[in-house]
């Protein structure tokens, strides 16, 4: 009997450690931002899991910044997908949308949760799913959940179950992480004792490039997550850095010094054939970044007089310049519909995150911080991520498309840069 | 009077390895590293190191002692290794010219020997940006070498951006400091 209390009291201070990691700070700038109120009802038979997958589920949700979880008191029997469904009952509960499931466990030892989302308004169901999973990858699964939810009620594809990837720095030591879309799971990829900068993702999701300087110089690698093999795919004399993957996963664009300066280049990603020089100027070229039909690539350049974003065909062609306000705009990331480009300004000394519409010119800053760096958009385009400086400490922060939604990321302990949105993965 | 002697030698088939090759890249490092690696080494010690006119030949395409000791010696200005630059500029500045001169002085009097120059930057701005002009600063610097006599494929201008900072403050008396190139010989890379 003592026994059972201790472990119950050990899991009930591993949930609230957990929970306490999980806390995300979010702050909705723009009070006149409406977020949807909806009802995740505790899945009937989730406790079997360990972990409250709804919890996890309503987290992400309200971590988009267009949902708020609705309290639901304890409801008996519990309602599960089966169960149906009094939408005046909910409407008075002040719930837009509704959640109902359940888990069972499977004779193979394995969980399934079953759910359905309606939409209390028009009152309708929106669609229903099951998915089956082991107790080690139930986070997963929630987010998988928060996925399906996100996309019936909003129409567009959720980005919960993604990864991110960023560079953690402690003292002298650097590590290049990757992590859920929420900041947990995360696990090291490369540590070494010199800095590393620049990972960016493949577009399958399966390899992350990016540049270490463990030889005291700049050398561009592909790292392969499921082996955990890298491969050294651009060490030429001089500098070599700055790597942008193109859309069919197949060429990378890079910046190297080989021929003097800092110029532009395409290689094979897998290290093969010659490299192909596609920019040609005396100025600094840099920060590539495909388009993502693949026509265009962007980047920084100096040609000017003062950095700015330029593009030019993928291939090699005539650049044009992209920004015109201000003397430093850096770091070009056009977004996945091709529509709009993220950069970074500065403005009276403070660097800060710019969006530019390409269809009408209209730039609009959507930052206030002061240090900002490395945009990456959410492969839906919803936020953008970045690393910035707060209290002398480098965090990641995300920052909805339009401004008014602004989270920071938890993470103990190091200075967090280099932020890097990893693509869908099916 | 040496030089000829290894050429002739070499022209004979007498010296193979190291001393006759075309590509004197590899051969340089691994000597200046062999002299830094073993400071307590004594060659007249080790019955081997009279053997092959192989060794011998090494030996004469390294830089000679005393030049090697004068990079280390704090009396030298060989020892100076670090040129420092004013915000948003990549030239190097007058005070700066004898360091730069002493350097290119050396790698012309020792051909065998190679250098690396990191340049940096402050912290501000684009980390990647930043490399750009670190290298900027480095290419500069390598330049000005080449100009003076030192030979284009003696140094590797690289940079590390604003990646390894001298000074860790966030105010211009740090960030001085950390916008420099810094010379690094072969060994010490």
């Amino acid at each position: 009997m003592p026994n059972l209390v201790r472990t119950l009291i050990g899991l009930a201070l591993l949930v609230a450690v957990a929970q306490a990691r999980a806390q995300l700070e979010i702050i909705v700038t723009d009070p006149g931002a409406q977020r949807s109120p909806i009802a995740v009802v505790p899945f009937a038979g989730e406790a079997a899991v360990g972990s409250s997958l709804t919890q996890i589920v309503r987290a992400d949700l309200e971590r988009s910044g267009l949902f708020r979880g609705v309290e639901v008191p304890p409801l008996a029997p519990p309602p599960t997908e089966n169960t149906p469904v009094n939408y005046g009952e909910w409407r008075s509960r002040l719930a837009d949308a509704l959640v109902l499931g359940s888990v069972v466990t499977r004779p193979d030892g394995r969980f399934e949760v079953r759910f359905r989302v309606y939409d209390i308004v028009k009152q309708a169901p929106l669609g229903a799913i099951a998915y089956v999973f082991t107790k080690e990858n139930a986070r997963a699964a929630a987010h998988r959940v928060a996925d399906f939810v996100y996309e019936k009620i909003t129409g567009e594809k959720g980005v919960f179950s993604t990864q991110i990837a960023y560079v953690v720095r402690r003292g002298a030591a650097f590590e290049l992480q990757i992590a859920d879309a929420d900041g947990e799971r995360s696990q090291y990829l490369l540590r070494s004792n010199e800095p590393i900068i620049s990972p960016v993702w493949s577009p399958e999701g399966r390899r992350i490039a990016y540049v270490s300087f463990e030889s005291k110089k700049p050398v561009v690698y592909v790292h392969h997550l499921e082996d955990r093999r890298r491969q050294v795919v651009a060490s030429f004399r001089g500098s070599n850095s700055a790597p942008a993957w193109a859309p069919d996963g197949k060429t990378l664009a890079v910046v190297l010094s080989v021929d003097g300066g800092s110029q532009l280049f395409l290689l094979n990603a897998d290290g093969s054939g010659a490299r192909r020089r596609i920019s040609n100027s005396n100025s600094i070229d840099t920060e590539p970044r495909f388009s993502s039909d693949g026509k265009w690539i962007y980047f920084t350049s100096d040609r000017g007089g003062s950095p700015q974003v330029y593009r030019m065909p993928s291939g090699g062609g005539e650049p044009q310049r992209v920004t015109f306000e201000g003397s430093y705009n850096v770091s070009p990331r056009p977004s996945p519909d091709g529509r709009v480009l993220a950069y970074v300004t500065r403005n009276a000394g403070k660097f800060q995150v710019a969006l530019l519409d390409l269809s009408n010119r209209q730039v609009q800053v959507i930052t206030d911080s002061d240090r900002d760096e490395s945009p990456s958009f959410a492969p839906n385009g919803r936020m953008i991520l970045l690393a910035t400086v707060i209290g002398g400490r480098g965090v990641l922060s995300a920052v909805s498309a339009d401004g008014r939604i602004k989270q920071r990321l938890p993470f103990a302990g190091g200075d967090v840069r280099e932020p890097a949105w990893g693509p869908f993965i099916e | 009077m040496r030089a000829i002697l290894i050429a002739t030698l070499c022209a004979a088939g007498l010296l193979l390895g190291a001393g006759c090759s075309t590509t004197p890249e590899d051969q340089a490092a691994a000597g200046v590293e062999d002299r830094t690696g073993k400071p307590g080494a004594k060659p007249g010690a080790d019955t081997r190191a009279v053997q092959p006119p192989k060794v011998a030949a090494v030996d004469v395409s390294k830089p000679s002692a005393s030049s090697v000791s004068a990079l280390k010696d704090p009396n030298s200005v060989l020892s100076k290794r670090s040129i420092y630059y004013d915000l948003d500029k990549f030239d190097v500045k007058d005070e700066f010219r004898s360091l730069v001169e002493a350097h290119a002085k050396y790698l012309r009097e020792n051909p065998s020997a190679r250098m690396m120059i990191q340049g940096n930057t402050d912290e501000r701005g684009s980390r990647e940006y930043n490399v750009g002009l670190g290298q900027r600063r480095s290419d500069g610097v390598k330049r000005m070498m080449v100009l003076l006599g030192a030979r284009e494929n003696q140094i590797e201008s690289v940079s590390l951006g604003e990646e390894k900072p001298q000074a860790d403050g966030h105010d211009e008396g740090a960030w001085s400091k950390n916008r420099r190139s810094d010379i690094l010989y072969g060994g010490e890379y």
